[in-house]
Formats: structure tokens, sequence, C-alpha cells
């Protein structure tokens, strides 16, 4: 392996490091911003092709010493994570809602989609800790760059207490070296894989501490404290971006450590990590849908439900662990479903929030009447996150659940009947934001109409969510293909 | 042929809503015509319907999902045997008279027709669907527009009674999906068919357990006492139209989905727990009835009487035998059509008095003769006359059920005679008596579409009446394979 292949290996992200710099560079001669967003575009898709060339090219195998690997994964993920990021490009011609330095915000979404792509990738402890804190330090500054004190209070919380889960995670990885003796993955594998019995408690305290430095990422119960005031402070574009791309990221690299790392179904520890994840479900759906049902703002509202959907989510890793043939892939089925949902829910309120200038609940109010497009868009992303046919958000879970059953345990049946009677409460404060856009009459009557780059968008993300959900063959045979290059 | 019934409302959605705004007046001419095709289409499909051959016929099916390695395939098959066959043609039947019924609808009338047409796609696909996930699909579908249809054109409570519909329905329904997970990956297949041929003997949760996770969103759906709340609520405060899908075929879907899941392919689960379900269904005709009596608004009588009724299917279907059965299945059909046509009578009253207040009204007939002779004709098929088609479905499941279970049948039959009661005082304190001066001026049903809806309902009941073999020899054919396999328990 010569230095060259390993660049073309990890091209996708050196492509948009490198556009981050021009795109910084673009901003000190030019003050249009949609001179920066443009180009910001062009390095998106200059990356997808590129990632594209690598799919076509079937290229697979490790690359700097074995740090990173380029796989099916991992490209799947960087699909997902370029997908995401120029939705929040696209969505930011609207306006760029309380952010004054556009040069930085571009130049900065680029660097956290790059490193989130190389987490992906990632093979080695070292790499992925690298990785994560690159995303955590710029995802920081994005929180924090609106121009009031929300915002700064936002990227401030945001920044302790990532910080503590960032010492937390490295402590656990100081237990998985000093145990090993090795950080790669495959090295862990092996180690795992010869059953020392005696390091059980050691393993489980370097796992424990691992899932909660991810947690933090992923936003499930107890690592979630930070989301709601995180999510309503930071501008809503940069909440956009960390609910659907920091998710994503932090469960691909959960499935890389955990599943590639420590096994799933066939190591002496598998179950062990089993339940901590399904405790850590069951409570975080609970907690989030229950947290969900009292709140007023928009924001906040989904944040709590994005915690109740990483707890959907974590029932797949917990089936995972189970040695579940489906799980990795209903995790990823349901990571690109959840995706095209929760981006079509920000987008629309982000929409709304710049044209009556408010994120209650109660000034959704006959938002069908004022702009039937966004309200319709918006209602099936709501049944969509609760689960109703005929969106992707339906199958996704049932895939989820089956995946979990699929087992054998009872005790994840178990869990999945927690996780259905939360889809039933979830029902209720979803459903009652719906009605209101639909049923309730309008304070101001006044119509409005997103600009075409939103309404395409919101049209794509509509179209998505119905295709995924009536023919969802595509999506799941991507992500198996994705999950076969795993192990 | 069953896809073309199925996706027919959903062309009929996709006219209406490229109707322009100023014509949207029109939207019910187009709702009429589909759902008349759709009517057409089941009727043939009844007419062609081999008589000879058990099993499902005019099967369409299609992969849907394929998780190749996985074990996880879904199917998108339809297919009509002698259980659902009747279902389609009920489903038909009623979507035309609810049209024809909403044709007075002014409020947002494309919105209206377009989730009318989508309920119809919804219900008709529960019916049709062989496999698990995709009836799973359709019964959840059929939230969505009955959710807005009441909380839309309703009245009263309306917001209320749809949410409270809405929640009791996806609460019950959470635990079918599990029950159907399980079963499906226990024997590694969703399709109806195939696991009823080969039911498992053993799953990773005790059977007993789904089959409780299955029955409690049918008997939810049914329903029957203690989880009837929602049903009064939502008949209320529902348009009459939506009342009588509701009534008519929405509550069909219980019953029918435990004579095509719960009894095929959990056999001996449901022998199991057969006196349970005799004891909450004898406990729900009396209760039902019961509470009927007592009622003061003409809708929510009507409601009650429904809980009532749906008391007996669950007392034909607890006695496990082809009597019952077949008794669960008329009754499911005639009760379609008798309540079916109630709604519309008291959602006539409605329009014209604009109250339901059994004690406001008094000596209608004198004023609506039509209204008053199809209301008492109805009220008599609903008490079990005999030359009506309820008396043929009642009998069939008293027969059936009272040698597995005298004593909930002799409840039932208690309930047969109090419903008689609720009926024959209705009728004297609403239509005859001295005419109240307030309704001097009141007409009687003179457009043309009530008289249609009327007259349609009506010769279904009679027919069914005078010559229930149209209708037994098909649903006998329907039930002899679960009864045969339930091993002639009754």
């Amino acid at each position: 392996m010569n230095g060259w292949e390993s660049l073309h290996f990890i091209g996708p992200a050196l492509t948009l490091l490198i556009g981050a710099i021009v795109v910084l560079l673009v901003d000190l001669i030019t003050d249009r911003r949609a001179a920066t967003a443009g180009l910001t575009l062009l390095v998106l898709a200059l990356t997808a092709t590129y990632a594209t060339v690598h799919v076509v090219l079937g290229t697979s195998g490790e690359a700097l010493y074995g740090a990173v690997v380029i796989d099916r994964f991992g490209l799947y993920f960087a699909f997902l994570l370029i997908a995401i990021t120029a939705a929040v490009v696209l969505t930011s011609f609207e306006g760029l809602d309380r952010i004054s330095q556009a040069g930085e915000f571009y130049a900065l979404l680029l660097t956290s989609c790059a490193s989130m792509i190389v987490l992906a990738q990632a093979n080695e402890l070292i790499t992925i800790f690298v990785a994560l804190e690159t995303t955590s330090i710029a995802q920081f500054v994005l929180a924090g760059l609106g121009r009031d004190d929300r915002s700064a209070e936002a990227g401030l919380k945001y920044l302790l207490t990532g910080a503590i889960s960032a010492a937390v995670l490295l402590y656990g990885f100081a237990f998985l070296f000093g145990l090993a003796g090795t950080t790669s993955l495959a090295g862990i594998a092996h180690y795992v894989g010869t059953g020392p019995e005696g390091a059980r408690l050691a393993l489980t305290m370097a796992f424990v501490l691992i899932a909660a430095g991810l947690g933090f990422k992923m936003a499930i119960v107890p690592f979630h404290a930070w989301v709601p005031d995180v999510y309503q402070g930071a501008p809503t574009l940069v909440t956009t971006f960390l609910s659907a791309a920091s998710k994503a990221a932090g469960f691909a690299i959960a499935l890389r450590i955990f599943y590639t790392g420590l096994g799933g179904g066939d190591t002496f520890i598998s179950q062990d990590w089993a339940m901590m994840f399904a405790v850590c479900a069951a409570l975080s759906m609970t907690f989030g849908n229950l947290a969900a049902i009292t709140q007023t703002d928009v924001k906040r509202l989904l944040g709590y439900s994005s915690i109740a959907q990483a707890g959907n989510i974590a029932v797949g890793l917990a089936a995972v662990a189970s040695g579940s043939t489906l799980g990795p892939s209903a995790v990823l089925f349901f990571l690109g479903a959840y995706t095209a949902t929760n981006l079509g829910a920000f987008i629309c309120v982000i929409v709304v929030s710049k044209r009556i200038g408010s994120d209650d609940i109660r000034d959704y109010a006959g938002l069908l009447r004022r702009s039937p497009g966004v309200a319709l868009v918006l209602a099936l992303c709501l049944l969509s996150l609760t689960g109703i046919p005929p969106t992707a958000g339906f199958l996704a879970k049932v895939y989820i659940f089956n995946a979990a059953i699929q087992t054998g345990h009872a005790w994840l049946v178990g869990l999945v009947i927690v996780a259905v009677l939360n889809t039933a409460i979830s029902a209720y404060y979803y459903l009652r934001w719906a009605r209101t856009m639909v049923l309730d009459e309008p304070a101001d009557a006044t119509a409005f109409h997103p600009t075409l780059a939103l309404g395409s968008l919101l049209a794509a993300m509509a179209l998505a969510v119905l295709f995924f959900g009536l023919n969802p063959t595509w999506l799941i045979e991507a992500a198996r293909r994705a999950a076969e290059t795993l192990i | 042929m069953l896809t073309a019934f199925l996706l027919l409302p959903l062309a009929g959605v996709l006219m209406i809503a490229f109707l322009p705004k100023d014509r949207e007046h029109e939207a019910k001419y187009l709702a009429l015509l589909v759902t008349t095709i759709a009517f057409a289409i089941s009727l043939f499909t009844f007419v062609w319907f081999d008589r000879s051959v058990e099993g499902y016929q005019f099967v369409d099916r299609l992969q849907w999902i394929t998780a190749q390695d996985a074990g996880f395939t879904v199917q998108f098959v339809l297919g009509v045997d002698g259980l659902s066959l009747p279902m389609m043609v009920l489903t038909g039947l009623l979507t035309v008279a609810a049209v024809l019924i909403s044709f007075n609808i002014t409020l947002r009338p494309k919105e209206y027709f377009i989730w009318l047409l989508v309920l119809e796609t919804a219900v008709a696909g529960v019916f049709l669907s062989l496999d698990l996930i995709q009836f799973f699909l359709f019964w959840e579908l059929e939230l969505l527009p009955m959710y807005l249809l009441i909380s839309i054109w309703g009245s009263g409570r309306k917001e209320y009674s749809a949410m409270k519909f809405l929640l009791y329905t996806i609460g019950g329904s959470a635990l079918m999906l599990v029950g159907f997970l399980v079963l499906g990956l226990s024997a590694g297949t969703f399709d109806i068919a195939e696991l009823a041929a080969a039911p498992p003997a053993e799953a990773i949760i005790p059977l007993a357990a789904i089959f409780w996770f299955i029955m409690a969103a049918f008997l939810v759906k049914l329903p029957v006492f203690p989880v009837h709340t929602w049903l009064p609520d939502a008949h209320t405060d529902a348009p009459t139209a939506v009342s009588v899908m509701l009534a008519g075929v929405l509550l069909k879907m219980g019953g029918y989905g435990i004579l095509r899941i719960v009894l095929p392919i959990l056999p001996q689960q449901s022998l199991d727990f057969r006196m349970v379900l005799a004891t909450i269904a004898g406990f729900s005709v009396v209760y039902g009835a019961l509470i009927t009596i007592r009622q003061r608004d003409l809708k929510r009588l009507v409601a009650y009487s429904s809980v009532s009724h749906m008391g007996f299917v669950l007392l034909g279907i607890s006695a496990m035998g082809a009597v019952g059965l077949s008794g669960a299945t008329l009754q499911m059909f005639t009760h379609g059509t008798i309540t079916g046509l109630l709604f519309i009578m008291v959602g006539l009253v409605y329009d014209r008095a604009h109250t339901r207040q059994i004690a406001d009204l008094s000596g209608l007939m004198h004023r609506m003769p039509l209204i008053g002779t199809v209301f008492v004709v109805t009220g008599l098929a609903a008490l079990g006359l005999p030359g009506m088609s309820g008396f043929v479905a009642e009998i069939t499941v008293f027969l059936g059920a009272f040698g597995p279970h005298p004593i909930a049948t002799s409840f039932a039959v208690f309930g047969v005679v109090l419903g008689a009661g609720y009926i024959l005082w209705t009728v004297q304190r609403v239509f005859t008596g001295p005419m109240n001066e307030r309704w001097a001026h009141l007409p009687d049903a003179t457009e043309w579409w009530e008289r249609t809806a009327m007259a349609g309902m009506l010769a279904s009941i009679g027919i069914v009446g005078i010559y229930p073999r149209v209708l037994t020899d098909v649903v006998n054919m329907g039930i002899a394979p679960i009864a045969a396999v339930l091993g002639g328990g009754a």
C-alpha cells in the first residue's frame, strides 16, 4: 500500500477538508453569501462523486496502516452525511437564522462532515477519538455561532458536556487498550474472541465507559441532558445538523466499536452489552416521550422526540448484541429513514419560524391554510416519526422490532413491548401537533410560501419518506450490503 | 380484480385532488362514480366466486420487501375466500351509501371525499390482505382518514372523540404488531395462509401471550366491554356517513381479524380461552343493551346497541364450531347493513330537526312517513324479526353457542329481549305519539340520493333475510377450514 492509495481511500473526507479551506479563503474575498453557499454545495457534490467512484470501483481494504478502512458501511454513512450537510446548506439559502459569520458556518459544516466521514471509516481507537473530537469541536462552535446569549449558552453547555463525555470515552479506550494491548478494532475483536473470563469486569467497565461517551453523541438516556437546551438555543440550522448528522455518526461508530470490536451474539460479553443498550433504550423511549408530551416549543419537542427515537435505534443495538442477523441493517435502515423524516420536520420548522417568528406550537394553528405545502410535508414527517403507514418511519420501526424479536430472546420481546407502547404515547404529541396545523383556526391567516429551493427540498424529503415507506427494498438492500462489510 | 378494487378509490382520490377550486362541489359525483364501480367490482367478484372450491380465489401476489439472507420477506398478497367476500361486498355497498348520504356536505368537500375514499382503500386492504405485515399496514392506515373525518366534519366534542378513537386503536394495535412479529419470525413467514396451514407449536414467548396481544387490538375494535368507551363518543360526534362506515365496516375489522388470524393460527389458545371470550361476549350483550335503554340521544342509542350486537359476534366466535362461526360472520354482515341504515336514518332525522334528543322528538311519522317507515322496518330487522337478515344471524349464533356456553347464551337471549324493548320504545317515542308543533314544517326524505341510499340498504337487508343462502353458502365455505382446524370443538 503506497501513500497515494491511502490518500485515495480517505479521498472523500480530504475533498471536504480542502473544500472547507477554500470556502474560508473565498469568504475573505467576497461578501456574497450565495457564492460561499454555492461553493459549499459544489464541494459536497464533488465529494459525493468521489464516494460514488469508490462504490463503483468496489474499493475495499485498509489504509494508513490500518487506521481507517474503506468499506460499504463507511460509504453508506458518507452518503448519508453528505446528504444531510447538503440539505442544511440548501436550507441556509433561506437565511442564516441568527448566524452572522457565513464563511465560518459553511467551513465548519464541511469540517464536521469530513471528520464524521472519517469517524465512520475509522478502524482504530486513536483515529476514532481524533475524528470524534474534530467533529465535536466544530459542532461546539456551530452551536455557539448565533448572535444571542441563548446560542452562546447552548454552545457552552454543549462544549462542557462534550468535554466530559470525551474524557469518559478516552478512559474507556484506555481500559480496552490496557487489556487487549492494541488499539485496532480487529486486535480487540481477536482478544475478546479468546474469551478472557478473568477480564470480564474490566471489559465491562470499558464498554460502559465507552457507551457513556458515545451516548452523548447518540443522545440516549442517561446522557441526554444537553439535548433540549442545545436544540432550543442553537440556531435551528445547526440543530438540524446536530439532530441528523451527529446522531447518525454516533450510532455508526457505536456499531463499529461494539459490533466489530466486542462482537455481537457470539462472545462471552455480548449479552452484557446487549442488556446495557436494552436498558438505555427503554429509558430513552419512555423518558423522551413522557417529557415531550408537555412541551410547547417545537424545537424542544423535537429534541425530546429525538431522544425517544434514539431509544428505538438502541433497541436495534441490543438486537445486534444478541446476534440478530437483521440487526445491523435494521439500524442502518432506521437511520436512513429517520434522517429523511427528521430533516423534513426541521426544515419545515425553519421555514415556519422565519415567517411567523415563533417556535411555539400554538402558532402553528391553521398552517394548512396559510402554507398548505409546508403543512402537508410536516404532517407527513410527523406521521413518519409516529410510525404510521405508508411512511418510511412505519417500516423502519417494523424492521427494527423484527430484528429484536428475530434473536429469539424473550427479554428482547419485552423490550419491543416497551417500544410499541411508547409508540402509542408518542402518537399523542406528534399528532396533536399535526392536528393544530390542520384543524385549528389561525390567529393570522396571511399565506406564505417557501422559496423554490426550499420547496423542492421539502418535496424531495416528502417523496423520500413516502418512497421508502412504499418501496423500501432499495434502501434495505443498501443497508444490508453496508452491514455485511462490518464484521 | 382485487387490486383494482383496492386501488380504484385511490384513483378517485387523485381525480378529486386535481379538481379546480371552483368546481369542488363536483367532488361528490366523482366519489359516487368511483365507489359505484368499486361496488360493482365487489358484486362481480361475489358472482364469479367459485363456490365449489375452498381456499383463496382471485389471488394477486407481489414480493414487496425482501431482505434475502435474513428471512424477512413481506409480500403484497390479496385474495378472497368465503369469509372475506361478504366483507368486501359490505365495504363496497356501505361506501356507496356513505357517499350518497354525504351529498349535502359543503364544508371542504374535496378533502372530505378524498378521506372517505382513502378510508375505503384502508378497510378493503384489511379485508383482502393475506400477509400479516400488510394487514397491519392497512389496519394502521385506516386511523388517519377516520381521525380527520371525525375531527373536521364532526360535531360536539369532535376533537376529543377523534383523539380518543385514535389512542384506543393505536394502543390496542401496538401489541398486535409484537404478536405478529413473534408469530411470523417463529414460523419463518408472514403469509397468513401458510401460517394457518402449519400453526406454530411454540414461539419465544408463550403463545397464550401472543393470543392476548393480538386479541387486544381486535377486542378494542369490535368493541366489547370494558374497552368499548371510545365507540359511543366517536359515533355521536362523527358525521353521519362516517358513523355508517364506522358501524358498518370498521367494527367488522375486529371480528374479521379474529376469524382470519387468531382462530386459524392460534387454534389451541383460542380453545383454551373460549370461556373467557364467551363471558366477555355475554356480558357485552347485556351491558350494551342495558346502557342502550338509558340513552337520551338517538345516535348514542344506536351506538350503544352496536356494543350489544358485536357481543353476538364474539359469542358466535367463542362457540368455536362451524355453526357459531357462520353465525358470527352473518351477524357481522347483517349488523353492517342494519346499523348502517339506522345511522343513515338518524342522520336524516338530525338533518331536518337539528336535534337528536329523544325527548324533544315526537310524532315524526306524521311529517316524514317514508323516514319513519324505513326506520321502523330497520328497527324490526335490528331486533331480529324473522324474515329479516338480523334474525338469520342471531338464530345461527344461538344455535352454535348454546351447546358450549349455555349460560352466556341465555344472557345473550335476554339481550335480544332488551333489544326489542329499546327499539320499540324508541320508535314509539320518536315517530308515533302526538305531533310536536315544532316539527310541523319538517320535510320527508325527498332527495334522490337519500332515497337511493335507503333503498339499496333495505334491499340488502331484505334479500339476506328472505333468501339467506345467497350469503350462507359463501360464508360456510369460508368457515369450514377454520372449524376443521378447531377440531369441531362445538
